[in-house]
């Protein structure tokens, strides 16, 4: 029986306000593993990881080590990496393709489904006993548009129930690829923090942030040389640019579109529709891409597909990503404060192969471990963590905008201004939903 | 100066936290380069740690400087141990140095060591060095890393 009922979580998230100890008590944190990411869809990867059969890679949903495998042509299974005799990480983390995996202690081996093929020394167990053994398989996987999903829990809503309004953010992931086809590539950061899985989650849509603290990295951008004229760009121009689009005026952040879904999740968008920010507009290689989505779609749609109306999105409570650059993050919280984000980058076959150097260059600018901007959110999420560690002062203030979200047709809401924080006041309702949840 | 009191000269002005006249020892077609992967054959199609030409390795400088760089607020005190120097002279007259580097990192009561094997691509300078491309490789740049606010 949990110390947590209802009453007391209530007492914790209140609408327009967080209690301190939401992020920094372990017994919480246990109680996040077991309810949250042990029932919500989480995001694991996508279908390019694993091609071929037999193809797996290994990845955590919440504390649970696990290998994502294509058993069939048609089928993605995801398996717990926990041998079933005496407990061992069958396989070792990373990724590669195999027939069976064979567990380095005893040689135990199952199938890409999990069964139990064989285990020397077999005679000593009764029948029934090994009958019953197998790598367990985590019960519910879904593929929405090539991104692989998974739930530890066996019963709850589908996956196109829970992801809800925010379908139309992976749509727009998806349909800027020529063909709709993406694939994993260019390398995976993995970053660290001291601090609460949720930090990063409540700032990636947080647009009142980013003059302060990236103040450092906007002024220096801004005093750097000008991008270059479309075909004459310079290796620097796309990390300018988006250094430099941080200090963007108040007024652009509070037009900006904040939407929120019932089951947490977030996305902005609707002030990037200026060409200024379509970066490569004019220069040859995108027009190629441009043409090439064109000759798919037509060329009104290809522009509309092209239109920047959508920016960061939360899929709560692992993932976040964006479609223009095709950046995606996953957290895998790793204690109540330390966690780790892998960034993950997105090629398009279909495209122009060039095309793919301004996903890197964006990558290394936004994700990268050492760039100008993402240190120093790391090192407001680690000052956060510190200041909540103090006990002299119990809440943190999630109210900006309270009072004027705005319902809209679909089930999602919209922030009255872009700096509302409603995206936060909507992934704290659903923690609250999670954990309460019988 | 010799190649390798000129790895020596850059590495105290690294640690005694001489960034601009360390950015003045780059050429202005240079690129500095940390990978993300091991043995990482292109800077272009895969991410990188750091990938800067000048124009971004002056960015960083100037960041480090900034008031409000609260990942540089306090700056890292750092050692870099530069050793078992090497190096070749190549047929563009370029001299391709390579080394190891023990870096101790310390802020806010933080310690951290990396270790790096490093490339120089050097031209000459009158009687000291130019640096055309630095490549270091982390060995744990594949690993899980809190934020980076240093130069290697």
């Amino acid at each position: 029986m949990s110390a947590f009922g209802p009453e007391r979580l209530a007492a914790l998230v209140q609408p327009d306000r967080v209690h301190r100890t939401v992020y920094t008590d372990p017994a919480l944190f246990d109680l996040e593993m077991e309810r949250l990411f042990g029932r919500a869809w989480l995001v694991l990867g996508h279908e390019s990881q694993v091609k071929s059969p037999g193809d797996y890679f290994t990845t955590r949903m919440g504390r649970e080590p696990v290998v994502v495998v294509r058993e069939s042509p048609q089928k993605v299974v995801v398996l717990i990496n926990r041998c079933a005799h005496r407990g061992t990480m069958v396989c070792a983390e990373g990724r590669g393709n195999a027939e069976r995996f064979v567990c380095p202690y005893h040689g135990w081996s199952y199938d890409r489904a999990g069964a139990l093929k064989a285990a020397p020394f077999a005679d000593g167990y009764s029948k029934e006993v090994l009958a019953g053994l197998r790598l367990k398989a985590v019960p519910r996987v879904a593929v929405y548009r090539g991104f692989i999903f998974a739930s530890l829990s066996s019963a709850g809503e589908s996956l196109e129930s829970f992801l809800g309004p925010a379908k139309a953010s992976f749509d727009d992931f998806v349909d800027r690829a020529p063909g709709g086809v993406l694939e994993v590539a260019g390398g995976v950061f993995k970053h660290t923090y001291n601090g609460n899985w949720k930090l990063m989650l409540e700032n990636h849509l947080d647009g009142a942030h980013p003059a302060w603290v990236h103040a450092s990295s906007v002024a220096v951008a801004r005093a750097a040389p000008e991008p270059g004229a479309p075909g004459q760009e310079h290796y620097y121009d796309i990390a300018v640019r988006q250094m430099r689009q941080n200090g963007a005026p108040e007024t652009v952040w509070e037009a900006t579109g904040m939407w929120t879904t019932p089951r947490g999740h977030g996305y902005m968008g609707d002030y990037h529709d200026d060409s200024r920010l379509v970066v490569g507009m004019g220069n040859p290689v995108f027009e190629e891409y441009r043409s090439a989505l064109a000759k798919e779609h037509g060329p009104d749609k290809a522009d509309q597909i092209l239109r920047v109306t959508l920016w960061n999105t939360i899929v709560y409570p692992n993932c976040s990503f964006m479609s223009q650059f095709r950046q995606l993050r996953i957290i895998h919280p790793l204690a109540v404060d330390r966690s780790v984000v892998h960034t993950y980058s997105f090629r398009m076959p279909l495209a122009p192969e060039r095309m793919f150097r301004d996903t890197i260059a964006f990558s290394n600018v936004v994700n990268g471990t050492a760039s100008w901007v993402l240190t120093d959110d790391l090192e407001v999420y680690e000052r956060i963590q510190r200041g909540f560690a103090s006990g002299a002062v119990e809440w943190a203030q999630i109210g900006r905008g309270y009072g004027r979200d705005v319902q809209e047709p679909g089930g999602a809401a919209r922030g009255g201004t872009g700096t509302s924080e409603i995206f936060i006041r909507a992934q704290m309702r659903a923690w609250l939903d999670y954990l309460n949840e019988r | 100066m010799n190649v390798e009191q000129f790895l020596y000269h850059e590495a105290r002005l690294l640690d005694t936290q001489q960034y601009e006249a360390w950015l003045e020892l780059f050429t202005e077609d240079a690129t500095y380069w940390v990978p993300l992967e091991k043995d990482q054959p292109d800077s272009l199609d895969t991410s990188s740690i750091i990938h800067d030409d000048r124009t971004l390795l002056d960015l960083r400088v100037k960041q480090a400087r900034h008031p409000r760089a609260h990942a540089r607020l306090p700056l890292a005190r750092t050692v870099h141990q530069v050793s078992n120097v090497s190096f070749e002279e190549k047929t563009n007259g370029e001299v391709e140095a390579h080394s190891t580097l023990v870096l101790v990192e310390f802020r806010n009561e933080k310690q951290r060591t990396w270790g790096a094997l490093v490339e120089h691509r050097l031209r000459r300078n009158g009687d000291s060095w130019k640096i055309a491309h630095k490549r270091v490789d982390l060995v744990n740049s594949e690993g899980e890393l809190d934020g980076i606010a240093i130069l290697f």
